[in-house]
Parts: structure tokens; sequence; C-alpha cells
């Protein structure tokens, strides 16, 4: 990493960089052996709000595909539910989209 | 047959004392195993910031505070670093929490919605880590029908069925 940085970049606002910066980053749960179906549900609802039926349908993403994003917003927010799913004991992960 | 009945006082959970001892004998094991935090020692720790924190060489530590990004390894350490502490405090208070209620034995255990969803995690917890020390697969059930009744891991399967039972009636019990 440069510390002089050069003027030229400074006036001129980076195209790809501001692309990034407005996507989203995602808050993704993967399948494991060991969490109950109806536990990964009840931390949905409990942790995002969500209703029972769109809980259980992410729930079944995650046990049928693998893993399911479970939401979206800026990288805090979405390093904040990964941290509290962690608390449940999911196995969850943060990921820019793509 | 269930240990686990929703009242009007509350979630009360009945445990024969062979059941509240296995219970109070995985949550002193779950206290023991979280009892190391790397990099506690260091002055940003008062803060809750762990300043050596790595990723756990014991898979039971691996799976209970895993990696939040899977293909950066700085951002994984980054994010460890600012959490692991914490939630090390959360799991560690939540297994105490169960100990606790399980010190007067014999007696109904009854349980507020917040006291349920603690000991949901705890007992979460413990099945993680029995789970992990057993490499438990979709297909577990079969694989502990088929070993001798002699194999030291056994006792631990059917622990972990009994486990599972457990936070099924908890989860019923709060929906």
């Amino acid at each position: 990493m440069s510390t002089a940085p050069a003027p030229v970049e400074l006036e001129r606002p980076d195209a790809e960089e501001d692309v990034r910066a407005d996507r989203p980053w995602l808050a993704i749960v993967w399948n494991d052996p060991i969490n109950l179906m109806s536990y990964v549900t009840y931390v949905f609802q409990t942790v995002f709000g969500y209703p029972k039926s769109k809980a259980e349908k992410l729930m079944l993403d995650v046990h049928h595909k693998g893993r399911a994003v479970v939401a979206k917003g800026t990288r805090e927010e979405m390093e904040r539910d990964v941290e509290i799913l962690h608390s449940y004991g999911l196995w969850a992960t943060v990921k820019r989209d793509d | 047959m269930s240990n686990v009945k929703k009242t009007r006082k509350g979630v009360v959970v009945r445990l024969e004392p062979e059941e509240a001892a296995l219970v109070r004998a995985l949550m002193e094991q779950l206290v023991t195993l979280l009892g190391d935090v790397p990099g506690e020692d260091g002055e940003l720790a008062s803060v809750g910031i762990a300043e050596n924190a790595v990723k756990p060489d014991d898979p039971v530590l691996a799976r209970l505070f895993p990696d939040a990004y899977r293909e950066d390894g700085e951002a994984a350490g980054e994010f460890r670093r600012y959490t692991e502490m914490g939630l090390r405090d959360g799991k560690r208070e939540a297994a105490r929490t169960v100990l606790d209620a399980l010190k007067d034995p014999g007696s109904d255990i009854v349980l507020d919605q917040e006291q349920a969803q603690i000991w949901l995690r705890a007992l979460n917890d413990v099945r993680l880590a029995l789970g992990t020390r057993l490499d438990i697969s979709e297909e577990w059930y079969e694989e502990a029908e088929q070993l001798d009744p002699r194999d030291p891991r056994t006792p631990m399967f059917a622990a972990y069925d009994w486990l599972t039972m457990l936070q099924e009636g908890l989860v019923r019990a709060l929906w």
C-alpha cells in the first residue's frame, strides 16, 4: 500500500469502486447435519423477525441447496447478523453480492 | 414421554436425576472448553477485542466459532478479533445459566421465554460439540444402530439422541 497518494486519483473517482460500493452484502447460512430444522426456522424468526412461512422456506433452502441468503444490507449490518447467528450456533458467513 | 411442557407459568423442564447429571456434565465440559480465550491478556481485551484470535485448531471450537468469510482470510481474522471474545462470553454465560438452574435436583425447572431461549442456545452448543466429536452426518442414526454396544461412542450417540429430543421439545414449546 502506498503512503504517497497520486493527486490524479483523488480528483478522478474510480468508476469500478463506485459500482462495488452500491452492491449489497449478503448473510449466508450453510447446511450442517447437527442443527435441527425446527431450531433453524426458530432462529430465522427470532433474529430477523421473519414470518414462520418465510423462515421455513429459507430453512428448507439451506437443507436442500446447501445454503441460503438470509439477509441483505451493508457490510456492517451483515457482520452484525452473522455474529448473532454464530451466537445461536448457525454456520453463517458474510459475502459481497456478485 | 416429553421432558418439556408449555404451561401458564412458563416452559417447564422435568429431568430425571441421571438426565440432569448428563446435562450438567456436558455443560461443565462446554464451559471448560470455552475457557481459554486467545489474546485475552492484551489491553484490547477490556473492550472485547481479542488481539491474537485465530481460527481454533480444535474442530469443536472451529465449529462454534466458524470463519465469517470463506474466501477472505484477512476479513475472517478481523471479524474474529472483534467478535470472538463476546461470543465466547455469551456461550459461557448461557451454559452457566443452565448449570445454575440444575443446582436444585429433582424439582421441575420453570423457564420464562428468555431463559428458555438461553437453554436452547446452550443445548445447541452442547449438541454441536458432541456432534462434531462424533463426526455426525445426515445418516448418523443408521450408523449408530450398527455400532457395537461396547463401543465407547455408543453412550455418546445415545446422549446426542436424547439431547436432540430435549432441544426439539424446547423449540416446540417456544413456538
